[in-house]
């Protein structure tokens, strides 16, 4: 039986955070880059929350988590409002092919 | 709540700001398809505003602490104030710039949105001056971020606006995502976000300097998207090029004050030990944050003025400049020391002023001819000589030859990089002006020297547009030789609570 600790916490978090860059980098579909900017954000939610439950640092981690659940799924709204007009604009949400501002 | 209820006092700028977003957006509702009540009552709300910010000019304290701790979540002093005012500044001459702009009326049914935006993003702005804890710092980053995406591409019905937010808001996700994944690293190691309680626990050396070197390189992501500072600065010129370009001024000027005052105050607070009677700053030694921002201003001035030398596109290579310059502003906070940050603020100003200027010439030309693109900006010296004289003007201003008032914005810098013994930087920074004139004058060369194959009438200019070009004329040309009461003003606004 294995003791779950801060430690599993902070992989999980740094784990979550590394795909979260990776989808940003590799993916060319905008959704898909805007969901590796969602798993980017719940990685740092998660940090907050296991410091505050096992740093005893009292309430302050898992407030900041919600304020930043509230934040990210305003920005998702913004960001698929954009993307959708980009669809509409571009006929695709490829990021490669939507290039026309360029040197 | 009886904290609560005696901070509300020091937020009044604030709160008018937010007032003044609900009257625009009522006005507008009332008003229908009538859209011309709107910039009254977004001047209106901004006087007020910059009344309230100039009746607490002097006062310095902390707002919004909780029950027995010293600290606040916002930070009310003199430094903000000088920042909050300049806000207010460029946001009304943006307002005369929207006035004035065409690619704006095309979109005329959005203007309600488009000034409500507006003050989503001077209330973003002002909670960011005056961030003294970094959950404040992110939550008002965000609010300025999220405004400024919609903005870029309010007009909705051209390929650059729309590719111009989009890019926007990846590259704002991604980086307020890494400085908030810095922040939640910094809270693990200090059990707080508070700036002033973690300047305490550094002073104390009980914690390891790697982890919070990592961090804070996380953090500055966010600074770094906002100032658009190398390696954070590729959504610069694509953003800058495709915004319709009164967004695109409003960028370059306001938000990146706002990301100036954020930085200074967070270098100061977080990682100063104490202030020598002579000005100079004594750094916190565990962490070198002198040689991290040395790195970063060298490449970002290397990199905007290198890269704006082959732009043929004049909003892009007012980007690449805009670039190079927050290079040079970043010296005067690796100076760390009063002087420095003095030179700061007096450089804001004329880089405020002489940027307007620049890209108000550049959106009236666009407005005639249709185009910001070098190649057609051939001949226009002879079709329209006050304008593309005054351009001239803020071009030199930009470089900072004597007598504009960039060169008095470059000499105190230059002073105070001098003082604080790094006379290799100053070099590197000198030979990067060098470097700027080339392409400013490429711009000069193309206006007066180059003739166009084809005629181009003659173009005048409506009264205010002349009157709103002769102000910032003006003033770029008395800051260079009068410049004494701004030099004061700075002096007194560099008082930030706690140092």
């Amino acid at each position: 039986m294995i003791h779950i600790g801060l430690i599993h916490y902070l992989i999980v978090s740094s784990i979550l955070f590394c795909l979260g860059i990776f989808g940003v980098i590799t993916r060319k579909n905008a959704i898909m880059v805007l969901m590796g900017i969602e798993l980017i954000l719940n990685s740092a939610n998660i940090n907050f929350v296991a410091f505050a439950r096992y740093g005893n640092f009292g309430n302050s981690g898992q407030l900041t988590a919600l304020f930043v659940i509230i934040l990210a799924a305003a920005e998702a709204a913004i960001a698929m409002a954009i993307v959708l007009n980009i669809y509409k604009m571009f006929s695709t949400i490829n990021v490669d092919e939507i290039d026309t501002l360029k040197d | 709540m009886n904290q609560i209820v005696n901070s509300l006092q020091y937020i009044k700028p604030e709160i008018s700001a937010a007032i003044a977003l609900v009257v625009l957006v009522i006005v507008d509702l009332v008003m229908g398809k009538n859209k011309k009540y709107l910039a009254p009552v977004m001047i209106l709300g901004l006087l007020v505003t910059g009344y309230f910010i100039i009746d607490q000019f002097n006062i310095s304290s902390f707002a919004f602490g909780s029950g027995n701790n010293k600290y606040g979540l916002l930070a009310i002093d003199s430094f903000g104030s000088f920042f909050k005012l300049l806000i207010i500044f460029s946001s009304i001459i943006i307002v005369f710039f929207t006035l004035a702009s065409d690619e704006i009326k095309k979109a005329n049914e959005r203007l309600g949105e488009y000034y409500a935006l507006i003050w989503g993003m001077i209330i973003g702005m002002f909670f960011m001056i005056s961030a003294a804890d970094l959950i404040v710092v992110y939550i008002s980053l965000e609010l300025v971020s999220l405004s400024s995406y919609v903005l870029a591409g309010i007009t909705k019905d051209t390929l650059r606006n729309s590719e111009a937010s989009l890019k926007y808001v990846i590259y704002g996700g991604v980086s307020s995502g890494i400085m908030l994944f810095g922040i939640s690293i910094l809270y693990g190691i200090t059990g707080t976000t508070n700036i002033y309680e973690i300047n305490a626990l550094l002073q104390s050396q009980q914690i390891q300097g790697l982890i919070v070197t990592l961090s804070v390189i996380l953090i500055f992501a966010g600074f770094g998207f906002k100032i658009s500072a190398a390696p954070f600065h590729f959504w610069t010129p694509d953003v800058y090029e495709g915004a319709p370009i009164t967004i695109t001024t409003y960028l370059s000027v306001a938000s990146k004050a706002a990301g100036v005052a954020l930085l200074l105050r967070f270098t100061k607070i977080t990682f100063i030990d104490s202030v020598n009677p002579d000005g100079s700053w004594n750094i916190i030694s565990l962490i070198d944050w002198r040689s991290f921002l040395i790195i970063i201003s060298i490449l970002t001035m290397t990199l905007g003025n290198f890269a704006a030398l082959w732009q043929n596109n004049m909003k892009r290579l007012l980007a690449y400049s805009s670039v190079a310059h927050v290079g040079y502003i970043l010296l005067g906070i690796i100076a760390l020391s009063n002087e420095g940050m003095m030179a700061v603020l007096i450089y804001f100003v004329i880089y405020t002023i002489m940027n307007l200027g620049a890209f108000f010439v550049v959106m009236l030309i666009a407005n005639k001819i249709g185009s910001e693109e070098l190649d057609d900006y051939k001949g226009l010296g002879k079709a329209a000589p006050v304008l593309t004289v005054s351009l001239a003007i803020f071009l030199v201003s930009l470089i900072g030859l004597p007598p504009t008032a960039g060169f008095i914005a470059k000499l105190y810098l230059f002073l105070a990089l001098i003082n604080a013994k790094m006379i290799v930087i100053a070099v590197i920074a000198l030979l990067n002006t060098v470097v700027s004139v080339y392409y400013y004058f490429r711009v000069l060369k193309y206006l007066f020297i180059n003739s166009s194959e084809k005629e181009i009438e003659p173009f005048g200019l409506n009264i205010p547009n002349l009157i709103m070009l002769l102000v910032l004329v003006t003033s770029t040309l008395v800051l260079g030789i009068y410049f004494t009461p701004l030099v004061n003003f700075a002096k007194n606004s560099i008082t930030l609570l706690g140092f």
